[in-house]
C-alpha cells in the first residue's frame, strides 16, 4: 500500500513539471507577456524591462526561460502583477480561500444530495422516484452554470425584492459594501446562490453515477449472501451495496474536479464573487502573466493531487487492486 | 421417522414477468429431520433453488409465495419480515452456488463471518472474530487466524466455498441449505466440500438440504432424495429405494443418463422441459415421457406411496421396474 | 397447450423499437427537428433581419408584444428573429465540431485500443489530464496560443472566426470519444467472434470494418450526441465571457445572446435573459435525452424482452 502510494506520487512530480512547462509555453505564446507589460507601462526604463523579463523567465528560448521562471517561483521571488504592479501572493491567497470555501460548500451539498438521490433511484429502477431523479438529473446536466446563475439572479436580484420587498439572498460579492470583518450569516447568505449553482451540476452528475453503479452492485450475488445472513435491509444496502458502489464513483470523481473548478470560475464571475475565477478572468483579459502562472501551477497541482487521492482511495476501498 | 425440523407444504411460487405469470414452483412438499441430509435433484428451471430461496424469504418482490414453510414449529410464509430476518442466518442459513461471487470482495473474510455472528448474537468484536477463526478451522482452512484477515480474492474457489460454509454454520443453524455448492468447483475440490458438509451435519446434527443436479453427489452423501420436475415433486424417498427401484420415468431417465459400470451408452432424455409460463395441465413430464397415455395429461398427479417411495406417476404400478427390465 | 411465440428482431430493429419506446426521446427528437427546420428555413421563419429594428426609435427593450413576440434588445432588434439566427450559428458550430471530434476520436481510440502498448499509454495519459483540467481555463489558454501562431490562423482563421472556434472545440472534443471507442475496442477484442474471425484469417481492416465498427456504432452515436452538446455549450461559454466567435455584421450566436442576458438581469428586462437561456437549455436537454435513449437502445446487454 505504501509503495503503491509512493509510486503514484513519484509519477505525479514529473507530470507536474511537464504540464507547467506546457502551460508556460501556452501562456507565453497566448498572452504575449512582454507586449502586455509595455502596454501597461509605456514609459518603463530599459532596466525595469530587463528585470521584468528576468523575473518572469521571458528571456531567450522556452526551455531556459521556463527554468529561470521556475527558479524564481520556487524561491518565492515572484514578480509583481503587470497591471497596478501589485504583490501576487496576497491576492492569490484571498482568491484561493474564497474559492475553496465556495467549492467545499458546493461539493459537500452536491455530493451528499447527489449520492442520496442516486441511491433512492437505484432502489426501484423504473419506479416513480427513479424516473423523477433521472429527469431532474438530466435537466441539471443540461443547464450550464451561467444559465442557472442568470436565472437565479433574475429571480433573487430583481423579482424577490419586487414581490416580497426584501432581499433574501444577495447576488454579488462575499459581503455587502462597507462590511468589515467576519460575519458568518452575511457570508453564508452571499454564498448561498453560487453554492446552489455549482451544487446543481454536482448533484446531477453524482446521482447518475451512483444510480448506475449501485444498480450493478445490487444485482450481484454477495448482496443475496448478505441478505441470507438476516441483516437489516439498511445494513445490507449500506455496508454491502453502497460501500461497493462507491468504488467506481470515486474514480470518476477525480476526473470531475476539473469540471467543478470550471463551474466555480464561471459562477464566481457572474456573482462577482472574489475567488480564483474572477482572478483568472481579469488576469487573462489583461494578459497578466505574473498573476496567471502561479494560479496555473496551483490548478495543475490540485488536479494531479486529486487524481492521486482518488487513486489511493480507490486502492483503500478496493482490496483487489491493492497488491500490485 | 423423526420429527421434521423443516416442513414445507404445498409451496407455490409465481413470478410476474413481462410475458405473463411464470409458475416456478407448483406445490412442493419437503420434510427433513435433524441430522438428515436431503438431496433435492432436478434440472435447471425445475424450481429446486427457487423453492428454498422462497423458504428463506430471499426472492425478489416480483415473486408471490403461498403455502406453508414450518421451521421448528414456526410458520415463515406470511410471517412478519422481522421474524423471518431473525431466523435467516440463525436457524436456517444458506450456501450458494458460486463461491467466487458470493463473498463481498471488499471486506475481510473474517469480518464477513463476524457480521453473520453479530447480527444474531450480542457478542463483542474480538470474541466474534475468535469464533470466526474457530469456524474457519472447523471447515478445514489451514492457518485460520491468518486467513481470516485476508480478502476473498486471496482464496481459491474451494477455499472460498469453505468460508461460505463457515459463515453459514456460524450461528449453529438447525437447517443448512446448500444450493449447488459444488457445481462451480473442480471435481477433486467437490469431494472435499461434500466432506465438509457431511462433517458439519454429523458433528452439529444440522439438517442439510443439498440442492444439486448431480445424482452422483446425492448417492454419495444424501439420506433421502426429492426429485423435482417442472416445479413439482415427482418422486421422493430414501436414497437406497430410489436408486434401487425408481418408480417415475423421469427419475429413471435421470439414472440412465448417469455413467454406470457395464453400460456403454448413456441414454439422454429426449425433448425439453415445459414452458413454465404455460405449464401443461397434467403431469409435467408427459410431453417427454416414453410411457405417456392419455390420462397423464388429464390432471396434475399427486404424490402417492409406492414400494417405499412417494411417486407422482399414475402408471408406476404398470411400469414397475421388473416389468420394464423384461 | 398454447404456443408461446417469441418475436425475433434484428439488432437494428430492436434498437429502433426500444428508441421509439423511450417517449421523452421521441418528443425531444420532434422538438429538435422542428427547431432545425425553423433554423434552416430562417428566411421564412424569422420576422426581421438580423440587424433590423422592429420600428423607428424609441425601440429599445420593448417587452414582448405583437410587434416583437419575444421583445427587443438594447437597439430595438427583434429577439425572436435573433434567436433563430443565433441558433443557426450555434447548431452549425455544434454539429461541425462534433463530427470532427467524433471522427478524430474514433481513429485515435481505435488505434490506441488495437495497438495498445506505449502509444495507448501516452494517449490515455494525455486525455486523462485534459479531461481533468478545468475546461474553460484550458479552452482560453489554448485559444490564445493557437491565435498567436501565424500559419495556424492562416488555415483556421483568426480567433474570432467560426472556423477557428470549430477547430478549437474539436481540439478538445475528441478525447472523450477516443476514450469510449478505445474501451469498446478493448472489450470487443476479447470477444469470441473477433477471435473466431482472426482465427479464420480475416485481415485487420476487415475485422475493423465488419465487426468492430458495427458493434461500436451505438456508443459512437451516443458520443456524437454528447459532443454536440459539449460543443454548443463550449461555444456559449466562450461567447459568454467575450472570447467567442464574432460572426460579423451583427450576426449572433446563442452564446452571445446569453452573454447579453448577463447584462440585462439587474435591469429587469427578463425576456432578454430568459428566452436565450431557455433555448440553449432546451437544445442540450433534448440532445442529452436522445443520447441517453440511444445508449439504452443500442446496449446489447439489455434484455431483449424489456
Amino acid at each position: 500500500m505504501f509503495r503503491f502510494a509512493l509510486r503514484r506520487s513519484a509519477w505525479a512530480i514529473p507530470t507536474l513539471f511537464l504540464v507547467t512547462f506546457l502551460v508556460y509555453i501556452a501562456l507565453r505564446m497566448g498572452t504575449d507577456p512582454l507586449a502586455s507589460y509595455m502596454r501597461s507601462n509605456p514609459r518603463a526604463t530599459r532596466s525595469k524591462i530587463a528585470q521584468y523579463k528576468e523575473l518572469n523567465g521571458l528571456g531567450s528560448n522556452f526551455v531556459t526561460g521556463y527554468f529561470s521562471w521556475l527558479q524564481n517561483f520556487v524561491t518565492f521571488n515572484w514578480p509583481r502583477s503587470i497591471k497596478g504592479s501589485r504583490e501576487v501572493w496576497p491576492e492569490l491567497k484571498d482568491a484561493l480561500a474564497n474559492s475553496a470555501r465556495l467549492g467545499a460548500a458546493a461539493t459537500t451539498v452536491g455530493v451528499s444530495i447527489g449520492l442520496t438521490i442516486g441511491i433512492f433511484a437505484a432502489l426501484r429502477p423504473g419506479g416513480k422516484r427513479d424516473v423523477a431523479v433521472n429527469t431532474v438529473a438530466f435537466v441539471g446536466i443540461s443547464i450550464p452554470p451561467y444559465i442557472s446563475s442568470i436565472l437565479l439572479q433574475l429571480l433573487f436580484a430583481v423579482y424577490w425584492s419586487k414581490w416580497f420587498g426584501s432581499t433574501l439572498f444577495p447576488t454579488s460579492g462575499v459581503y455587502p459594501p462597507g462590511q468589515d470583518g467576519f460575519n458568518l450569516v452575511l457570508m453564508l447568505k452571499h454564498m448561498a446562490l453560487p453554492t446552489v449553482v455549482v451544487a446543481i451540476q454536482i448533484i446531477a452528475v453524482y446521482s447518475r453515477y451512483m444510480r448506475s453503479s449501485l444498480l450493478d452492485v445490487l444485482n450481484s450475488d454477495y448482496m443475496r449472501t448478505a441478505r441470507s445472513k438476516g441483516l437489516s435491509e439498511f445494513r445490507v444496502l449500506m455496508r454491502h451495496g453502497v460501500r461497493n458502489a462507491l468504488i467506481p464513483v470515486i474514480t470518476i470523481a477525480a476526473l470531475d474536479i476539473g469540471a467543478i473548478v470550471g463551474g466555480l470560475i464561471i459562477t464566481e464571475n457572474i456573482f462577482d464573487y472574489p475567488g480564483t475565477g474572477k482572478y483568472f478572468l481579469s488576469a487573462f483579459a489583461n494578459g497578466d502573466f505574473p498573476l496567471l502562472m502561479p494560479l496555473m501551477v496551483i490548478i495543475v497541482g490540485s488536479v494531479l493531487l486529486f487524481n492521486l487521492i482518488a487513486d489511493l482511495s480507490y486502492a483503500i476501498l478496493d482490496p483487489r487492486i491493492r497488491l500490485d | 421417522m423423526a420429527e421434521s425440523v423443516l416442513s414445507i407444504r404445498d409451496l407455490r411460487v409465481t413470478f410476474q414477468t413481462q410475458m405473463g405469470e411464470l409458475c416456478a414452483v407448483r406445490g412442493v412438499d419437503v420434510d427433513i429431520a435433524a441430522g438428515e441430509i436431503l438431496g433435492v435433484v432436478g434440472e435447471s428451471g425445475s424450481g429446486k433453488s427457487v423453492s428454498f430461496l422462497a423458504a428463506m424469504g430471499l426472492l425478489p418482490a416480483t415473486a408471490t409465495v403461498t403455502g406453508s414453510v414450518m421451521l421448528d414449529g414456526v410458520e415463515l410464509i406470511g410471517a412478519k419480515k422481522k421474524l423471518v430476518r431473525s431466523i435467516r442466518g440463525r436457524l436456517m442459513s444458506m450456501v450458494f452456488q458460486d463461491p467466487l461471487s458470493a463473498l463481498n470482495p471488499v471486506h475481510r473474510v473474517g469480518d464477513q463471518i463476524v457480521e453473520m455472528i453479530q447480527s444474531h448474537q450480542k457478542i463483542d468484536e474480538t470474541k466474534a472474530f475468535a469464533r470466526a477463526v474457530e469456524l474457519l478451522e472447523i471447515v478445514g482452512i489451514p492457518q485460520p487466524d491468518e486467513r481470516a484477515k485476508q480478502y476473498p480474492h486471496e482464496f481459491s474457489g474451494g477455499m472460498r466455498q469453505r468460508v461460505v460454509i463457515a459463515m453459514a454454520i456460524a450461528n449453529n443453524p438447525k437447517v443448512l441449505i446448500a444450493d449447488e455448492p459444488t457445481t462451480a468447483l473442480d471435481v477433486t475440490v467437490q469431494a472435499q466440500i461434500l466432506e465438509v458438509i457431511q462433517r458439519v451435519q454429523q458433528s452439529f446434527g444440522t439438517a442439510v438440504v443439498l440442492i444439486t443436479h448431480d445424482l452422483g453427489v446425492i448417492a454419495r452423501v444424501a439420506d433421502s432424495v426429492n426429485v423435482m420436475y417442472a416445479g413439482r415433486n415427482v418422486e421422493s424417498g430414501s436414497v437406497q429405494d430410489l436408486f434401487d427401484h425408481p418408480s417415475h420415468p423421469y427419475t429413471r431417465g435421470l439414472l440412465s443418463s448417469l455413467p454406470q459400470e457395464g453400460i456403454e451408452r448413456l441414454i439422454p432424455i429426449a425433448g425439453f422441459p415445459p414452458n413454465m409460463l404455460a405449464p401443461p395441465p397434467g403431469c409435467g413430464f408427459a410431453p417427454r415421457c416414453p410411457h405417456v397415455i392419455q390420462s397423464c395429461n388429464a390432471s396434475l398427479p399427486s404424490l402417492v406411496p409406492f414400494e417405499g417411495l412417494m411417486t407422482s406417476c399414475i402408471r408406476a404400478d404398470e411400469l414397475r421396474i421388473g416389468g420394464l427390465r423384461s | 397447450m398454447t404456443e408461446i411465440v417469441i418475436p425475433t428482431f434484428t439488432p437494428r430493429q430492436l434498437a429502433w423499437k426500444r428508441f421509439i419506446g423511450h417517449k421523452a426521446a421521441v418528443v425531444c427528437s420532434i422538438v429538435l427537428v422542428l427547431l432545425a427546420l425553423a433554423v434552416i428555413l430562417s428566411p421564412l421563419t424569422a420576422r426581421y433581419g438580423v440587424n433590423e429594428s422592429v420600428k423607428a426609435p424609441p425601440n429599445s427593450y420593448l417587452s414582448p408584444s405583437k410587434l416583437a413576440w419575444l421583445g427587443t434588445d438594447d437597439i430595438g432588434r427583434d429577439l425572436y428573429s435573433r434567436l433563430i439566427y443565433g441558433t443557426r450559428v450555434s447548431l452549425l458550430i455544434g454539429l461541425c465540431s462534433a463530427f470532427i471530434s467524433v471522427f478524430v476520436g474514433c481513429v485515435v481510440g481505435a488505434i490506441a485500443g488495437f495497438r495498445g502498448g506505449r502509444f495507448d499509454d501516452v494517449i490515455m495519459r494525455v486525455t486523462d489530464l485534459f479531461l481533468a483540467f478545468p475546461f474553460l481555463v484550458a479552452l482560453l489558454v489554448v485559444r490564445n496560443m493557437f491565435g498567436s501562431v501565424d500559419w495556424l490562423t492562416f488555415i483556421i482563421g483568426d480567433m474570432s472566426s467560426l472556423r477557428f472556434i470549430i477547430f478549437l472545440l474539436s481540439f478538445f472534443g475528441w478525447m472523450g470519444v477516443a476514450r469510449i471507442v478505445r474501451g469498446q475496442v478493448l472489450a470487443l477484442k476479447e470477444r469470441e467472434f473477433i477471435e473466431a474471425a482472426r482465427a479464420a484469417g480475416a485481415s485487420r481492416s476487415y475485422i475493423i470494418k465488419r465487426h468492430l465498427l458495427p458493434n461500436s456504432i451505438g456508443p459512437i452515436m451516443v458520443a456524437l450526441t454528447f459532443s454536440v452538446v459539449g460543443a454548443i455549450s463550449g461555444e456559449a461559454t466562450l461567447s459568454f465571457f467575450g472570447y467567442g466567435p464574432q460572426p460579423g455584421a451583427g450576426a449572433t450566436s446563442l452564446g452571445l445572446l446569453v452573454g447579453q442576458a448577463k447584462g440585462a438581469v439587474q435591469t429587469g428586462f427578463w425576456w432578454i435573459a430568459l428566452f436565450p437561456c431557455l433555448i440553449l437549455v432546451l437544445i442540450s436537454l433534448c440532445i442529452n435525452f436522445i443520447g441517453d435513449a440511444l445508449r439504452d437502445a443500442t446496449d446489447p446487454r439489455l434484455d431483449a424482452t424489456k
